[in-house]
């Protein structure tokens, strides 16, 4: 495979980044990446994503526009209220880079599709808005062996990590082995999120997508970091491998996608 | 003196504050000496049987403490505590 011409120029201020070159366009080309959520992080995430020229990029969302949502999911446009996400989210990546291919899928993720979801991508982007399915698309990572970058947010407050247990790091359930039962925190709609926050998540996490495609720079795979907007402080933590983990442990209990991931917008 | 790093939804117990102070030899005195300048704090934190809930994490300085000794854990002057709870909204 070789860049074109105008390739090379749409892409020159990465490629003349010894750390990406042709070599490193061509393996962002090929790259399939599949964004869980065209919401507040996949967003940012996928705007990142198409412009850098990502080959292939998934969105699956069950949503569709809502006017509250455009405070924060740059995706979408007062123009496409209404609209599944997934649809109005693929009109502006293929806008700002018609050369990718952009799939869109309408539809929540539950057990039974997300295997066969997961095979046509090598990497998924978490931008979920629940616990059940954050629990669910690490387990699926886990099953298919997909790299997985994770963010998640609340309020003023930022989490990201990858997650790459094939590659001998923690699962998500070693951060944290178990959901909080329904009804301890507010729910999504309840707790209120900064817009600008979930652009700053969104956009590490198509960073740290884009080093893993890459290979370069230092992963977030055994690093949890976190990030607090009203104080302006980053904190990275180290995040080991659970030895007792249920999943990617020694002698794990879940071995299939069976367990209960009942849905909930609740934390 | 050790730092506590209070996490967004914690902070209406905290008044608010994102960060606050507090005496203490190990990470269980230090949860009953917040819960007596910040009452209700530790049901937050520990479930009925008095153990950290699961979906909560503690990391003195950079170290979660359930690698280290639990609420065993001791602490000393100028440590940090952060007190990461599992966040999910995307």
């Amino acid at each position: 495979m070789e860049l074109t011409e105008p390739q090379i120029q749409r892409y020159s201020r990465q490629i003349i980044l010894s750390e990406v070159g042709g070599k490193g366009q061509i393996k962002l080309s090929k790259a399939k990446v599949l964004l869980i959520g065209a919401g507040g992080l996949g967003s940012p995430a996928g705007l990142y994503l198409a412009a850098a020229g990502v080959g292939t990029i998934g969105l699956v969302d069950g949503d569709v526009v809502d006017l509250s949502n455009l405070q924060r999911q740059i995706l979408h446009s007062t123009a496409t209220v209404g609209m599944p996400k997934v649809e109005s989210g693929r009109k502006t990546l293929t806008a700002i880079n018609p050369e990718i291919t952009v799939n869109a899928y309408h539809q929540l993720v539950d057990a039974d599709n997300i295997l066969p979801l997961f095979k046509e991508y090598d990497m998924v982007l978490d931008g979920s808005d629940n616990f059940s399915t954050r629990f669910l698309v690490n387990d699926a990572c886990f099953f298919a062996k997909k790299t997985l970058i994770s963010a998640s947010m609340f309020r003023f407050e930022g989490q990201l990590t990858t997650i790459k247990p094939h590659a001998g790091y923690p699962c998500y359930r070693c951060l944290y082995p178990e959901p909080p039962p329904a009804g301890l925190v507010p729910n999504c709609q309840e707790a209120g999120v900064l817009g600008a926050l979930a652009g700053t998540m969104g956009i590490l996490q198509a960073s740290e997508a884009i080093k893993e495609i890459l290979g370069i720079g230092e992963t977030m795979a055994d690093r949890l970091l976190i990030y607090d907007a009203l104080e302006m402080k980053f904190r990275k933590v180290r995040r080991p491998k659970d030895p007792a983990c249920r999943l990617c442990g020694p002698a794990p209990t879940i071995t299939n996608l069976n367990s209960d991931y009942t849905v909930t917008c609740t934390i | 003196m050790i730092k506590v790093r209070i996490p967004t939804p914690l902070r209406p117990l905290t008044k608010g504050q994102g960060e606050v102070e507090a005496q203490a030899k190990s990470i269980a005195d230090m949860i009953e000496t917040l819960n007596g300048s910040y009452p209700g704090i530790k049901d937050r934190l520990c479930d009925e049987t008095g153990e950290l809930r699961r979906f909560v994490n503690m990391y003195v300085n950079e170290e979660d403490i359930r690698f280290l000794k639990g609420k065993e854990t001791s602490l000393k002057d100028g440590d940090e505590v952060s007190i990461v709870p599992a966040i999910a909204g995307g």
